[in-house]
């Protein structure tokens, strides 16, 4: 029993950096048709800047600073520069495109930082707390937490409540009645880029000290589960990015518990295969509005 | 008197292929001025010329006695010309409320995301609601939600709350009930009047839309075949024979 609620809680921790990794996911989905599979790849990029920063400072949280800001701006510049010039050609077009930046930005790294695993440190102590005599949650996992929550309210308040977020949902929606009605569309996307490589950036920090340390290839099975979770939750429904990022996480952390580590992919493609079996267009996915 | 809007030898069309051939076209400020003419004529195209959407290839169009150049759509909506599409574009995803306050979202900019800003903008909200109470009855439903006729109000009541000069519109009676086109097309003249909005009225229902329209232009394949005041376009019988079907 206590072994059962370790491996949830610690299934909940990575779950939720799933979520917010899905999450970025289906922001660039919603705005663009495109599955960004160079997610993982930026979000390591702005963690070897979190280092650089945090390697001269001696801050941590400048260097988390820098990792959000760099995600913000990283973001921007891939969608203007490379993928705003496969908008509209065939989707797998973005795909090659996405693949090739993987490739250069991972050689690049490998150049600059070496191909060896850097330690990472983590802001908080990671040992866990014993709560009623079990070792359960680490400091580390409640800020892990506490940032994804955040995270998620302030997208959650950014979509719903202010006027960028209501049209940057109109672009994504309907971008031809949006520019009708004066939204400066491609500035939009833009911005959902950069949202979505902020919140890359973010989850990468909240992960990578949690793995092996920093190495050019540091996000590449988070991105699996993410991609996973937002297949599961629906790539359209922010609601299903977060349910479907926590499933994965306990998915993974109750077979890596309980039937090795070496069966945790295995279980997450297991998983994958059964949902586009059953529900090909995600669980969350709600009957789909008819566009006028 | 001043125009508001000016055509002159525009041409446009559709990969390369023109449907607008040397269309010319004045309509002054705080007037109607409806667009007649059978299906395929180049209505909905002029329109989209106007607006932005297609580019034209020759002529020009000068709005509030500038020309109006290559800009973009989106900056043609902050000069103050505001196009309701054929087909309405409601997006359906959002809330009634939410695709009413996109029809003045612009207005706020980057700032203004909070507070103040918006106050106007709900108040331009609120108006709408009053001028077409289904729709306040209904603020929180989806757009798909909504009925032919409902749909239609709401269009016309987001391009309102942009606070337009000049208001495109594509045969906003469509589908609608005849109670309810004659509300529409008396708002639509109540408007110009109170608020000298200027209207280009394309419309099927050639009846009403002549009733209320100050002048008229009737198109055929891509040209303006004839133009006048509206009275002496209804009375024509030769070109109700021919053009307009009654
Ligand atoms: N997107 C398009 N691509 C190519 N040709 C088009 C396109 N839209 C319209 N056309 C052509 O342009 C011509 C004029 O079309 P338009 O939609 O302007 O007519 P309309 O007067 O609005 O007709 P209706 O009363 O049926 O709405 C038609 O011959 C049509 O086939
Ligand atoms: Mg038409």
């Amino acid at each position: 029993m206590d072994r059962f609620l370790f491996l949830t809680v610690d299934g909940l921790t990575h779950g939720a950096v799933y979520s917010a990794f899905a999450l970025a996911l289906v922001l660039i989905w919603r705005g663009t048709r495109i599955v960004n599979f160079a997610q993982g790849v930026l979000a390591v990029a702005t963690s070897y800047l979190a280092y650089t920063v945090t390697g001269r400072s001696g801050s941590y949280w400048l260097g988390f600073l820098a990792a959000l800001l760099a995600g913000l701006v990283l973001g921007a510049v891939v969608e203007r520069l490379v993928m705003h010039r496969v908008a509209g050609a065939p989707p797998l077009n973005a795909v090659i495109v996405a693949l090739g930046l993987v490739l250069v930005v991972q050689g690049v790294l490998g150049m600059i930082y070496g191909n060896q695993y850097l330690p990472f440190p983590a802001p908080f102590d990671r040992s866990a707390m014993t709560v009623g005599g079990v070792p359960l949650v680490s400091r580390f996992d409640l800020f892990v937490f506490g940032t994804v929550v955040l995270l998620m309210i302030v997208l959650a308040l950014l979509f719903t409540r202010t006027a960028i977020g209501l049209r940057m949902r109109a672009a994504a929606f309907a971008p031809s009645v949006a520019r009708l009605l004066g939204v400066r569309v491609g500035r939009m996307l833009t911005l959902g880029w950069a949202l979505a490589a902020l919140v890359g950036a973010l989850a990468g920090m909240l992960v990578i000290p949690t793995g092996l340390g920093l190495h050019p290839t540091a996000m590449d099975t988070v991105f699996v589960s993410a991609f996973t979770a937002v297949v599961v939750g629906g790539l359209d429904s922010p609601a299903g990015a977060v349910v479907g990022g926590m499933l994965v996480g306990l998915v993974l952390s109750y077979v890596a518990g309980y039937l090795g580590a070496g069966t945790a992919p295995l279980a997450v493609l297991a998983l994958l295969v059964v949902v586009l079996l059953v529900r090909p267009a995600g669980l969350f996915s709600g009957p789909q509005a008819r566009r006028v | 008197m001043s125009d508001l809007l000016e055509v002159e030898g525009l041409t446009a069309g559709y990969h390369g292929v023109p449907v607008l051939h040397g269309i010319d076209l004045r309509v002054p400020a705080g007037t109607i001025c409806a667009v007649l003419g059978a299906n395929g004529a180049g209505k909905t195209t002029l329109l989209r010329a106007l607006s932005g959407l297609i580019r034209p290839s020759t002529g020009r169009i000068a709005f509030d006695g500038a020309d109006l150049g290559d800009l973009a759509t989106e900056r043609l909506v902050r000069r103050g010309i505001g196009h309701v599409p054929e087909g309405r574009g409601v997006i359906a995803e959002l809330t009634v409320e939410e695709n009413l306050m996109l029809g003045g979202a612009w207005r706020l900019g980057w700032a203004g995301v909070w507070g103040a800003a918006r106050a106007g903008l709900r108040r331009d909200v609120a108006e709408v609601y009053q001028l077409f109470p289904p729709l306040a009855a209904r603020r929180r439903q989806p757009g798909h939600q909504l009925s032919g006729g409902e749909r239609q109000m709401l269009a016309l009541g987001r391009a309102l709350v942009g606070r337009p000069r000049l208001l495109l519109l594509d045969e906003p009676s469509l589908g609608l009930a005849p109670r309810v086109v004659a509300q529409t097309m008396a708002l639509l003249r109540q408007l110009c009047e109170q608020t000298r909005l200027t209207v280009l009225l394309v419309e099927q229902n050639v009846r009403s839309a002549l009733s209320i329209a100050d002048q008229g232009v009737v198109m055929s394949l891509g040209r303006v075949v004839a133009a006048g005041d509206a009275r002496r376009l209804a009375d024509d019988a030769d070109l109700r024979h021919a053009y307009l079907g009654f």
